[in-house]
């Protein structure tokens, strides 16, 4: 068997003397789909930022394809929070691309035709070529987002790290960039973290959850984890997790805990075809 | 006029200006990107004044004011980097910075007797009086920072342009923060011996700024700024040499005469053209916004 593609083994993260996240040990073996669910501020972007080497455990230790974390671990691709580029920013979507294979070298760079072959590909790959070389600041949000996934993978990373890649899309874009994501997920069956507080557009995708709550935590199946009891037990108090139309609804009005549910958040549907993904080790 | 102009050029004092204004505006032309990109012109400013303040301390001191101009932009740079690196800080560090040693340049200014002269030239810029002493000065302190730019320019771009990626593909953002500080404090030292501290700008804000306007692929943008700072730097020098009038005034009416060509005329017209290359060229029907 192959080593676990992120293992955590008692990981705790305290940022001033509150604890993030307390006691995590779990292991996501390799081609999982691994929905990070969870309020804001419950420490999901934290945990992408301590697989990427640049945030470190309180206590505790992690495994990140087999070694410890590192920054610039080249078997890692990132699509961080949307940030819009500036309207005037002097940079094509293909600019961007190309960063990702050689931006943090040291030097001019000059161009190379192996080099350019490997954006226009990664390009192709997200459809963006037609697009591609206008001013990234000008695109929409959607074809911005393609582009930071064909920059994220175009190194052929084992692990594809993605920081609430949907937010700010509208449905019909969510659909898309999801798709995206689910057909590289498919075609090299390699690991995707997916942090997001509203999954229903990777319904069907996911075949791991962590879900993170004020210092608690579950991690298993969709099905295993999102149930009323156990998300209860998470929030610490009750919850109802309800199956609506194919979509699972969390809803709950946890205040008890110090802890306040702003919106409903939205659970992906279960697959259950897939039994032979990763245990968590608890 | 034409024999006039080689005439003028067969002075040392000429060539000198001349070798040191193709060093400082191919610096001023790279660095005013990354000052643009990252929105650092107040720090820019505040770079100069207190080369100002440097350069009053050296001539008080009776040594090269433009080691002092270096001195004061290298150390306020530095000030600035271990005070300020998150952004919402930086332009109050700098202002705080900037407060301060200008009264240190308002004190050596009342100390020296007679610096007037001295002090019009550091505000107004004074390339052709440079002696060959401080001709090599400027052309060891131009190169190297040319250099110290080309080995930050792929990294630098990537955390101007995307800080976040950059920083867990491993760049080291924070580090690069602090020595663009440096190179830029560099590059206000040459900028200065041009324009003057009062117009640093013109050199290390609007070449960067126009070539934005020319282009949105960055290493072409980098080349037109380059292009733009030669112009109006060696432009300015000899329409000094051939009216009598003073450089800083023609580098900037030939810089800002760029800047707005670049803006409405040319700038509107080839991004248009790259723009519909860009996003029409595989019959897509894709829309912006």
């Amino acid at each position: 068997m192959t080593a676990p593609a992120i293992r955590f083994d008692h990981a705790t993260l305290a940022f001033g003397g509150r604890e993030v996240w307390h006691d995590l040990s779990l292991a996501f073996e390799e081609g999982s789909f691994v929905a990070v669910l969870g309020p804001n501020g419950s420490g999901k972007t934290s945990l992408l930022r301590i697989v990427l080497g640049l945030v470190e455990l309180s206590s505790g230790s992690v495994e990140v394809l087999g070694q410890p974390p590192r920054r610039g671990n080249p078997g890692i691709g990132y699509v961080p929070q949307g940030q819009v580029f500036d309207r005037d920013l002097p940079l094509r979507g293909s600019d961007l691309v190309r960063l990702g294979i050689d931006g943090h070298r040291w030097g001019v760079g000059r161009p190379d035709r192996a080099v350019a072959r490997r954006v226009a590909d990664a390009v192709a790959s997200v459809e963006a070529t037609a697009f591609a070389d206008a001013p990234v600041g000008r695109l929409s949000g959607g074809e911005q987002q393609r582009l930071r996934i064909a920059q994220a993978l175009v190194g052929d990373p084992q692990l594809l790290l993605c920081d609430e890649p949907l937010a700010n899309l509208d449905l019909r874009h969510q659909g898309e960039i999801t798709e995206l994501v689910g057909g590289w997920h498919r075609r090299t069956g390699r690991t995707v973290l997916f942090v997001t507080h509203d999954v229903n557009p990777v319904l069907g995708l996911v075949d791991r959850v962590l879900f993170v709550v004020n210092g608690r935590w579950a991690a298993g199946t969709p099905d295993e984890v999102l149930t009323s009891e156990r998300l209860s037990g998470l929030y610490g108090s009750h919850v109802d997790v309800l199956r609506v139309h194919g979509r699972i609804l969390v809803v709950g009005e946890a205040f008890s805990a110090g802890f306040e549910i702003e919106e409903p958040h939205h659970l992906p549907a279960v697959d259950h075809d897939r039994p032979d993904a990763a245990r968590p080790t608890q | 006029m034409i024999g006039q102009l080689v005439h003028l050029l067969g002075y040392d004092f000429v060539q000198h200006a001349i070798e040191a204004g193709v060093v400082i505006a191919i610096v001023s032309g790279v660095v005013s990107r990354f000052v643009v990109a990252r929105n650092m012109a107040f720090a820019v400013h505040a770079l100069a004044e207190l080369g100002f303040t440097g350069s009053a301390g050296a001539i008080l001191l009776g040594v090269s004011p433009v080691l002092g101009l270096l001195t004061g932009t290298v150390v306020t740079a530095l000030f600035i980097g271990a005070l300020g690196v998150r952004v919402r800080e930086r332009d109050a560090v700098v202002g705080v910075v900037m407060a301060f040693g200008l009264g240190l340049g308002v004190l050596f200014l009342s100390l020296y007797q007679g610096f007037a002269t001295q002090a019009f030239s550091i505000l107004f810029g004074t390339i052709t009086g440079v002696s060959s002493g401080d001709v090599v000065l400027l052309l060891s302190i131009g190169i190297v920072t040319l250099l110290a730019l080309a080995l930050v320019y792929r990294p630098l771009t990537f955390a101007t342009v995307d800080p976040e990626v950059a920083e867990a593909r491993g760049v080291p953002v924070g580090l690069l923060a602090v020595v663009f500080l440096v190179i830029m404090a560099a590059a206000v030292a040459e900028a200065v011996q041009v324009v003057g501290v009062l117009l640093i700008l013109t050199l290390l804000i609007t070449p960067g700024a126009t070539a934005e306007r020319l282009t949105a692929a960055p290493g072409r943008a980098t080349a037109y700024s380059i292009a733009m700072a030669l112009f109006s730097v060696l432009g300015g020098i000899l329409l000094s040499l051939l009216t009598n009038l003073p450089v800083s005034f023609f580098v900037t009416s030939l810089s800002f005469a760029c800047y707005l060509l670049g803006r409405f005329v040319v700038g509107p017209m080839l991004v248009g053209r790259e723009r519909s290359k860009g996003r029409f060229r595989s019959g897509a029907s894709a829309t912006a916004e």
